[in-house]
């Protein structure tokens, strides 16, 4: 038996497996999907779903170049096949909204996909996240927060939705309704991965107002010497802070020397920032 | 009553001799083993998937006993032509096929319900190391009794595809007898589109031979309620009464028909 291990040990070192260019998705049709699965629809929905999470979560942590043509036809198939799965709709439109290179950028087919879900039940979860992403992705507060009041109307919704629907109508694009937005979403979710955008939004948000903050400071820096700082720690001294300025991953933001803007750096996981959306 | 029950005993043992536990052992290692990869494989669904795996696996496990040791049941005696040996006995031909049938329903009863108990085994595992937090975010609870009702309904569909096989051995060979039980199993599970059929086809004739075949043929689909109790959705007592009652009538049928064509055949 070791022998064996070690035979195959040094084949797979020299050896690439043959994959097909179509890789996880074999059958594209729902109904067929549903014929062949002969009454083991929610069986064949979870093998294609732990494919999905398999070959699109690692490919997300290792693959630079990244193939999202399948995303949406595989959720498609897995909700066809069980329509009640709500992971595959939650997770599967935050994941399709996600721009490159973090996913396929398509707001349009996560809101095809959440469409569907409510046509299915109803679940005022849906009509959040629906919400979620016409304002997160789209900046449509308007659409975002008839989303939200729709969700309120419907049975078990929390109460805080309703109050999330006028906030972003009156503030929508505003930082604070973003936060509000995001940290909503991080109490309500159970999805491991959907909880760490939710934190890595969040962390963005501090980032935010630091660099805020940072920039007001830099114009008091510049008000007062006619320059810009020669160096973080000039700064720091000058301005009496405790240290290099980090952003929340620890990383220290970096400086624009020409215009002296504040960013985060290109090395934090918390780069690029989001756009501000206004009204 | 009592022969019947002897006969049925008879069945049950040698059922185990034939090994049948073991594919409870295979069943109970796949359900361990899924449990523990699918935590990391599944974003958050490993009990949805569980609990799916669980009940596909019963009943894909409980088919299997019961078509293939099913149809053996009968051709197994006429092809090692032991039949005459059991038919001088002081027991009638339907009194035989009756044991036959018990006996194999004893034998799926005991293979369901050790892969319950590991099932439900599995699931207060997924539950005692659940946090409170993700607890509160599932569907069901993960020890559901609810899904007891779709095992019940599994055993009565394994009960009623045995009984097929079981009718289907007592005039044909093992390997017609294997292909048409199956072949009505797949059908019995798409029989609803021979009720539509009149919104895709024009011809009258057509729509009746297929209205007759949709009563006619074993609506199987009726005890799927394994997606139901996954995510926690009511099911109604009607149904699982009206079901459980079409099952009995079925097996009735069933049995009566192939107690009927074994007493009438001739092994000369």
């Amino acid at each position: 038996m070791a022998a064996a291990i070690g035979v195959q040990v040094v084949r797979d070192r020299g050896w690439t497996p043959y994959e097909p260019a179509n890789a996880v998705l074999w059958l594209r049709s729902g109904a067929l999907a549903k014929r062949l699965a002969l009454g083991f629809d929610d069986l064949a929905a979870d093998v294609y779903w732990i494919r999905a999470v398999v070959y699109y979560g690692g490919r997300r942590q290792v693959a630079a170049n990244r193939n999202y043509e399948h995303l949406y036809p595989l959720l498609d198939l897995v909700t066809a096949l069980d329509p009640q799965f709500k992971a595959a709709y939650r997770f599967g439109a935050l994941f399709l909204s996600e721009p490159p290179p973090g996913g396929p950028g398509r707001p349009d087919q996560a809101i095809a996909l959440l469409e569907r879900a409510i046509a299915q039940d109803g679940d005022w979860e849906y009509f959040e996240d629906l919400g979620f992403v016409h304002y997160w992705w789209r900046h449509d507060y308007i659409s975002a927060a008839e989303w939200f009041k729709k969700g309120a109307a419907r049975p078990g919704a929390p109460s805080w939705l309703l109050g999330l629907a006028a906030t972003t109508l009156a503030t929508g694009g505003s930082r604070q309704s973003s936060r509000q937005l995001w940290t909503q979403l991080l109490g309500d979710v159970d999805s491991g991965y959907m909880k760490a955008q939710a934190e890595h939004r969040l962390k963005q948000l501090d980032a935010m107002d630091a660099i805020d903050q940072l920039t007001i400071a830099m114009q008091r820096f510049r008000d007062r010497q006619g320059r810009l700082p020669r160096s973080w720690q000039e700064f720091a001294s000058a301005e009496r802070l405790p240290g290099v300025p980090l952003d929340p991953t620890g990383v220290p933001f970096v400086v624009n020397p020409a215009t002296g803007r504040i960013d985060v750096s290109p090395k934090s996981t918390l780069w690029p920032l989001p756009a501000e959306g206004g009204k | 009553m009592r022969q019947i029950l002897l006969g049925g005993v008879a069945v049950f043992r040698e059922s185990v001799r034939d090994r049948v536990p073991y594919s409870i052992v295979v069943f109970a290692v796949l359900m361990i083993a899924a449990s523990y990869l699918m935590s990391q494989l599944t974003a958050g669904q490993d009990l949805k998937i569980i609990k799916d795996l669980g009940l596909a696996a019963l009943s894909i496990f409980g088919l299997a006993i019961a078509v293939f040791i099913g149809v053996g049941l009968v051709t197994k005696e006429v092809e090692k032509r032991s039949v005459y040996g059991l038919l001088t006995k002081p027991l009638s031909r339907a009194e035989f096929l009756l044991g036959k049938f018990a006996g194999l329903v004893m034998t799926l009863a005991v293979n369901l319900s050790v892969m319950t108990i590991a099932l439900y085994a599995v699931l207060f595992y997924a539950h005692v190391s659940a946090s409170p937090g993700l607890r509160a975010s599932w569907e069901a609870p993960a020890v559901d009794p609810r899904m007891l009702i779709a095992i019940v309904l599994i055993f009565a569909e394994l009960m009623l595809v045995t009984a097929l096989a079981l009718f289907f051995s007592t005039f044909s060979s093992a390997l017609w007898a294997t292909l048409l039980t199956l072949g009505l199993w797949i059908a019995g599970h798409f029989n609803s589109d021979l009720r539509n059929f009149g919104a895709v086809v024009d011809s009258a004739p057509v729509i009746w031979l297929a209205r007759v075949l949709y009563y006619v043929i074993p609506n199987l689909a009726a005890f799927d309620i394994r997606s139901e109790v996954a995510h926690g959705i009511h099911v109604s007592a009607s149904h699982v009464g009206y079901t459980l009652a079409y099952a009995a009538l079925y097996i009735g049928v069933l049995l009566t028909a192939s107690a009927t064509i074994f007493s009438r055949r001739d092994f000369k």
